[in-house]
């Protein structure tokens, strides 16, 4: 069952399409990654689901049900570019937020004071933003997203501008959110982030779907069978033909290309029989980053 | 409560309880006060200053018919010109006046030569030349064959009074004000007139850097993610306008608290604001012709005697619509920008002409408060907020007053509209110069 469902979704913008039939499902509980470069089409395509503009042609499915005036409800979002009223109490503007959200008064207060008092802050309400440090404007920030329990968390490049703590705080909040069953779309164009948080991505570039799956399977769909193989000695440089190329030779390791019809239990068997102290051998994974690059660039 | 409530209610605390808000609303009226009462005292200062003259007048008149002016001292000199011309300075004075000898004392035409150390205002050439004029009228009657008595009887002072004043048949139509009032009436337009300018640039602008505020600090990206761009926009139209408008009934709240005050401080009847009948009226005209009646009663009951049911309601329906349709612009203008004020300039301009156009004209409309210009202007929507009420105290026909409503209120439909096309697109944009192209396309993109 997906959480979010987008089929053949279209936005065009006067003179140029920023998405262009993207459709890819997120399955519920996960924690999505919406990747792809700056200009991509992310933001259209949040924009679009979190009901701030309308698709042109498509259909947005949440949780089952096609989106609606009221599906703000059953999302938090946290834009990439985030603000606050800076001369409100914190109390009030959260306030303010939650019913906006359509939580009611008393509702919205203790789920507003049970996070406060989780990032053990509750003499904060009386204190207006302007007075807080930016970690502190931050954390408000997350509990403005997270207060009405949404069913699904969209974060737009939610790790710009943290300092490595507050990165990690907020890290093991959304994980703890994601164990709790709310599903997280994460939207970056820093690969390295989602490798580490995400299990599912999907890749857009100028507008279009280039690539969607596990990142494990992604991976390996992608790879060079590249061994890194560490030793003692010297690299016997006969072993080497069109089926073994030598990628990088350094005093510490040497990467190996093996080529499609042989595997890496062939090259593993040659190197032994040669004689070498072989003291790790570990296939080398594109990353990300790289396979984003080679398929933009095809 | 909806979210268009909770927006308004938002706009509307956020403002309201703040310090500068009560600090605005009670000292305004205040400032309004000293303004009026400084201007009164420098006026009355003007001419004030005095000065010693020194008068060589060859025909030896002056002396016999003198000229009264209580910030002069004249002495007179028997002196030649041409050594008083370089010594009058020197000997104290600030001016030298030449009444050079007539050639024909039958002349209407006299040139008078005078020497001064500062240079003279036009009041005070054109006061000298009258009482000079003045003095040598004198002079010429007393030798012409003309008697002084007979004289005295060609002047008639006309007086015009309204009829209807004293009219006690209530059936006769017709204006029933007196000259006095109409200068209550200018007064009263000047006020409202200028308020409604006041208005749409405070209250304009407020909402203005509010809508800049929330797209500059990106929050507006939050809060449109649950509700519509619209709604945002006209939460805060609306949660200004409620500010503008608590501000306006306290003001007229402890006006008419003050005029109470005032009206039972002086003796004046305080039980009727609405209007006065002929006979009080009449009264009332009685008193003014004793110059000493001409006081704060006779203002008041004056005051008293406008049209306040037409006046007051019809005030308020067009402070309203001049604050919508000038503050929707300003929120347009104020989502179109993305960096800071100096590119709301090129912005402003468009929308300041035409305030500041109706401000030109409101003399001309109440010079003739019924004529073609006034009519056209206080129907034209973006003149009409400030033409409008600048009538009103003129007792304008009351289907105009209807029209122009109707015209007012589609207007503010109108642009409310528009400005919500503009605003959808402008909040999003971000570091772009936008031109009137851009915006005018905006309109018209569907989103």
């Amino acid at each position: 069952m997906s959480i979010l469902s987008l089929q053949n979704v279209v936005k065009q913008y006067h003179n140029h399409r920023a998405v262009d039939g993207v459709s890819f499902d997120i399955p519920k509980g996960s924690i999505f990654g919406l990747l792809g470069p700056n200009g991509a089409g992310k933001t259209s395509l949040i924009r679009i689901i979190t009901t701030i503009t309308g698709a042109d042609s498509g259909k947005v499915y949440l949780d089952g049900n096609p989106i609606n005036a009221d599906s703000p409800k059953f999302i938090g979002y946290m834009p990439e570019e985030r603000g606050l009223y800076k001369k409100m109490k914190v109390g009030e503007q959260l306030l303010y937020l939650a019913q906006l959200r359509g939580m009611n008064k008393n509702e919205a207060k203790s789920a507003i004071l049970y996070w406060l008092e989780k990032f053990d802050n509750k003499d904060w309400w009386n204190k207006k933003i302007e007075e807080l440090s930016k970690g502190m404007q931050q954390k408000i920030q997350f509990i403005a997203t997270v207060m009405h329990k949404p069913k699904i968390l969209i974060l737009d490049e939610p790790f710009t501008g943290l300092d490595p703590l507050n990165t990690n705080l907020m890290k093991e909040e959304i994980n703890q959110m994601n164990q709790q069953g709310t599903s997280i779309i994460f939207s970056t164009h820093r690969m390295e982030q989602v490798e580490e948080i995400c299990k599912d991505i999907v890749l857009i570039n100028q507008g279009k779907k280039i690539l969607e799956g596990k990142v494990d399977e992604i991976k390996n769909q992608h790879k060079n069978n590249l061994f890194r193989i560490e030793f003692d000695g010297s690299f016997p440089k006969d072993l080497l033909n069109s089926d073994f190329q030598l990628v990088e030779d350094t005093p510490e390791y040497v990467l190996i290309k093996v080529s499609a019809n042989h595997n890496s239990n062939e090259l593993l068997r040659a190197l032994i029989a040669k004689g070498i102290q072989i003291k790790s051998f570990t296939e080398v994974l594109p990353s990300l980053n790289e396979i984003f690059i080679k398929l933009v660039e095809k | 409560m909806s979210k268009l409530g909770l927006i308004t209610k938002r706009e509307y605390l956020t403002r309201v309880k703040k310090k500068s808000f009560l600090l605005a609303t009670f000292l305004t009226p205040l400032a309004f006060g000293l303004i009026i009462f400084l201007s009164g005292y420098f006026a009355s200062q003007m001419g004030e200053s005095e000065q010693s003259i020194v008068i060589a007048d060859a025909n030896n008149i002056i002396k016999q018919y003198p000229i009264e002016d209580k910030n002069l001292t004249i002495d007179f000199s028997d002196e030649l010109i041409d050594s008083l011309k370089k010594n009058y300075i020197n000997n104290g004075y600030d001016m030298l006046i030449h009444l050079p000898k007539f050639d024909n004392i039958e002349s209407n035409k006299f040139n008078v030569n005078y020497y001064s150390k500062e240079k003279l205002g036009i009041a005070k050439i054109e006061k000298l030349e009258r009482s000079i004029g003045k003095s040598l009228k004198s002079f010429k009657l007393e030798n012409s064959s003309i008697d002084k008595v007979e004289y005295d009887k060609l002047r008639t002072n006309v007086i015009l009074e309204n009829a209807l004043l004293a009219e006690k048949d209530s059936d006769i139509e017709g204006d029933r004000s007196s000259k006095f009032s109409s200068g209550i009436a200018t007064a009263l337009s000047y006020g409202m007139g200028f308020m409604m300018y006041m208005v749409i640039f405070i209250f304009g602008g407020m909402v203005m850097r509010s809508v800049m505020e929330e797209k500059l600090n990106r929050i507006v990206e939050v809060i449109v993610s649950t509700v519509k761009p619209f709604q945002l926009m006209l939460g805060k139209l609306l949660g200004v306008g409620a500010v503008g408008l608590t501000q306006l009934i306290i003001w007229m709240i402890l006006f008419s608290i003050i005029s109470m005050i005032a009206g039972s401080y002086f003796g004046g009847d305080t039980s009727s604001i609405t209007g006065m009948d002929a006979q009080q009226t009449a009264e009332m005209m009685k008193q003014l012709e004793d110059e000493e009646g001409f006081s704060v009663t006779s203002l008041l009951n004056e005051i008293k005697a406008l049209n306040w049911l037409l006046i007051l309601p019809t005030f308020i329906i067009f402070f309203l619509g001049g604050y919508f349709i000038y503050s929707s612009l300003f929120a347009a203008v104020g989502s179109a920008i993305s960096e800071d004020m100096g590119e709301a300039q090129q912005f402003m301009l468009p929308i300041s002409i035409p305030v500041i156009i109706a401000i030109i004209m409101v003399p001309a409309v109440m010079g003739n408060p019924n004529g073609p210009l006034a009519v056209f202007g206080s129907m034209f929507p973006l003149l009409s907020p400030i033409l409008m009420p600048a009538r009103l105290p003129f007792d304008p026909p009351l289907w105009q007053v209807l029209i122009s409503t109707l015209i007012l209120i589609a207007s503010v439909i109108f642009f409310v509209w528009l400005a919500g096309r503009i605003y959808r697109v402008g909040i999003f944009m971000h570091g772009k110069k936008i031109s009137f192209k851009e915006l005018a396309k905006w309109i018209r993109y569907k989103y």
